[in-house]
């Protein structure tokens, strides 16, 4: 089909064989919600659909649903995410299957609904897993491959798709759907570690001590570790049966040979690799290493592809305020006396700022021409007579 | 049906971890018995979350799942929709019973809204509020169903506004079954249940829930604050079905004549919350403001009981 992603993503939910689905409109995520809502108005889609008053409250419902033993299914975005952030710390702690898209959208203010990660990062520390990725076709083949990650007994927790606002959710591109019998024979039925049971009644989610708490999180960071093979599998097993692969936790591209690397995430990671094309042409051996999980992190698969490299450059779309790049501090620490190659960072495409190419490969060259002295760099901010008059104006204040 | 025929399960089980004189536990053990083992239970943040016993044990028995603040309406919706998916696929034989426990602040303050939204969807469960009229959990801290002129841990000269009514904001959206509840009268509360776990739809019961500590009696006085607020009219118990309301019990017998209005100083007498309202032996204007007040609601409900019952009668005669 050629459709724009926030629909193919609803067709490859519907193939999923999805019971309940939540969820509260936001743009960039909108198309989502309503593409799924038609395909059961015309009984093409055989599920419950809860049109909750807010985002918090889609989660909550998301929960339920689950507890009760069905397969779950919610989409978002920016504040929406922001907005659910106590249940998603819930419905890890509870250990639940389930998946979300996230369209990734900047917070505000001010108000913004163009591409950024800053979303999704900053719900980083959830126990979510999360998944990025860089195009139509991968969106479809996730959504159905995080149903399996999620629903996997070594796993059991909830999986966030995200992918980039507009540039993915609102283009139209080609992508192939798999057939029903082909996703029925990757995906098993819905398998949980527990429900509310009639037969067996137990109560979930209670008042725990610190006697019993850490015992809790550390099973959820063991998850977290198991998750990592389950995910390759996940994406083995779809290549096996369907035919299509777009990596496990990372796809390299032209890493073979490099001796210099990009490594990003989302949309931007799909623009790298013209510019990794383009400085391959200059003489420069560059490559690319697209992170698609970004937790569970692929420390050992960067530290694999980047410690014998000359450079890196780590292209952030998102900022830890106070700090820097996430996904350039999470890169370092996974080389972290493992390499000594030098790692930079560039903060770029906030907000929906577009990033040329051109701009990766400069960016590139100044790291392989040992001229960068800064470690981290916004390449595509340019200041302009407002920005100046907002900053003078801040400067008055008090 | 009286109390001597309630079933003898108790799913409410021995060794929770509430207070004496607990009115939420009393609650509990009444729904349970009238909804029967049949029940997923969602429990919001509350008292309920504490009294239930920490992990690894329970005093509930049945299937419960322990949920966040602000999520009683839309965890309902979550757990009714799954619930009819299963239903619709033939996993589930019988509909289970899908009841929310929630206090008056994940109710009145924080979870209004999934409430709202749960009600104006008609999600099928059964919403319980067991309403201490404060944070007893957090300390006794006000909520918006503290009433008039309550001492709370952070209204210490009493409370400044008279409470909200979230089962009358119920009734407006127009619920197939909206009723309140009192735990001195256990059949009238066992028989809503009963009635609500037969209705489609998302069903409102309230339960006024007088804590001791919280409230400040002795913990063996639950039932009968729970009693005095009913005879005084503090307490309103009704039930609004098909676009009707019908006051049931002690409110019925005092609106029909049959009982007096007991005067609401010896409501306000009985629990430490309203001393203030009592120094030096004198009476708090306060005391007389609640007094018109239950006067004025309850002149318009005799009136209103007279009215339909001379048109009932006109109509008869017609």
């Amino acid at each position: 089909m050629v459709d724009i992603a926030n629909h193919i993503a609803a067709h490859a939910v519907k193939l999923a064989r999805v019971a309940v689905v939540s969820a509260y409109p936001i743009t960039p995520q909108t198309q989502v919600i309503e593409e799924i809502s038609a395909l059961i108005e015309a009984g093409e889609m055989d599920c419950e659909y809860i049109p909750v008053e807010s985002e918090h409250s889609a989660m909550a419902a998301l929960i339920g649903a689950a507890a009760v033993g069905v397969r779950a299914f919610s989409a978002t975005s920016a504040h929406g995410l922001a907005y659910m952030h106590e249940l998603l710390h819930w419905a890890a702690g509870i250990r639940l299957p389930m998946v979300m898209v996230n369209v990734n959208r900047a917070m505000g203010p001010g108000w913004n609904i163009w591409c950024d990660h800053q979303d999704a990062i900053s719900q980083r520390d959830t126990g979510w897993i999360q998944l990025y990725c860089a195009g139509h076709q991968e969106i479809a083949d996730t959504v159905i491959q995080a149903f399996r990650i999620s629903e996997d007994p070594r796993v059991i927790l909830p999986v966030m798709v995200n992918y980039d606002a507009f540039v993915l959710s609102h283009s139209y591109m080609q992508a192939d759907l798999p057939g029903q019998e082909e996703v029925d024979r990757f995906l098993p039925p819905f398998r949980s570690a527990w429900r509310l049971d009639l037969d067996n009644p137990l109560t979930h989610g209670s008042v725990i001590y610190p006697n019993d708490y850490e015992e809790v999180r550390l099973s959820m960071q063991q998850a977290h570790e198991r998750a990592r093979e389950v995910i390759a599998e996940a994406a083995e097993e779809y290549r096996r049966i369907i035919g299509r692969f777009h990596g496990a936790l990372v796809e390299a591209y032209r890493m073979e040979d490099a001796e210099y690397a990009l490594v990003a995430m989302g949309s931007l990671a799909a623009e790298a690799r013209v510019a990794v094309d383009a400085l391959r042409e200059e003489g420069l051996a560059a490559g690319l290493v697209r992170v698609r999980s970004y937790r569970p992190f692929p420390g050992e698969e960067l530290a694999g592809l980047l410690d014998v490299l000359k450079g890196v450059l780590v292209i952030d779309r998102d900022i830890s305020f106070g700090m820097e790049g996430a996904l350039y501090s999470d890169t370092k620490a996974a080389l972290y006396g493992k390499s000594q190659v030098p790692v930079f960072n560039a903060i770029t495409g906030l907000g929906g700022r577009d990033v040329p190419y051109t701009v990766m490969m400069e960016e590139m060259r100044r790291v392989a021409e040992g001229k960068r002295r800064e470690a981290v760099s916004w390449p595509t901010i340019r200041f302009n007579d407002h920005h100046r008059a907002s900053r003078e104006g801040m400067s008055r204040c008090g | 049906m009286r109390l001597r025929d309630f079933p003898e399960e108790e799913l409410f089980l021995k060794g929770s971890a509430a207070c004496a004189g607990c009115p939420g536990s009393m609650a509990l053990r009444v729904a349970f018995k009238a909804l029967g083992r049949n029940t997923l239970l969602v429990v919001i943040a509350s008292c309920t979350s504490v009294l239930q016993s920490p992990f690894p044990y329970s005093a509930l028995g049945v299937p419960v799942l322990n949920m966040a603040f602000a999520t009683g309406g839309a965890t309902g919706a979550g757990v009714a929709a799954a619930v009819d998916y299963l239903v619709k696929k033939g996993a589930l034989q019988e509909r289970p019973n899908v009841l929310v426990w929630a206090g008056d602040g994940g109710t009145y303050d924080i979870g209004i809204q999934a409430l709202s939204g749960a009600a104006e969807r008609g999600d099928d469960f059964i919403y319980v509020c067991y309403n201490n009229e404060a944070y007893s959990n957090t300390g006794t801290q006000r909520s918006g169903a503290t009433p008039y002129a309550a001492w709370t841990s952070n209204t210490i000269t009493g409370k400044r506004e008279w409470r909200k009514d979230v089962a009358q904001i119920m009734v407006a959206h127009d619920l197939p079954y909206v009723a309140t509840a009192s735990l001195a009268y256990p059949t009238d509360f066992f028989n809503k249940m009963r009635k609500a776990a037969s209705i489609r739809g998302t069903k409102y019961i309230e339960m006024l829930a007088p804590c001791p500590p919280g409230w400040k009696f002795p913990s063996d006085s639950t039932v009968k604050v729970s009693r005095l607020a009913v005879q005084t009219g503090v307490w309103l118990l009704f039930e609004h079905e098909d676009g009707r309301t019908n006051y049931t019990a002690g409110t019925r017998r005092i609106i029909e004549g049959q009982a007096e209005l007991v005067p609401v100083v010896e409501y306000l007498r009985a629990q430490g919350r309203f001393r203030h309202l009592f120094r030096d032996g004198e009476e708090d204007e306060r005391v007389r403001e609640y007094q018109e007040r239950i006067d004025r609601v309850f002149d318009n409900l005799r009136f209103a009981s007279r009215l339909r019952e001379r048109l009932m009668d006109l109509e008869i005669r017609g």
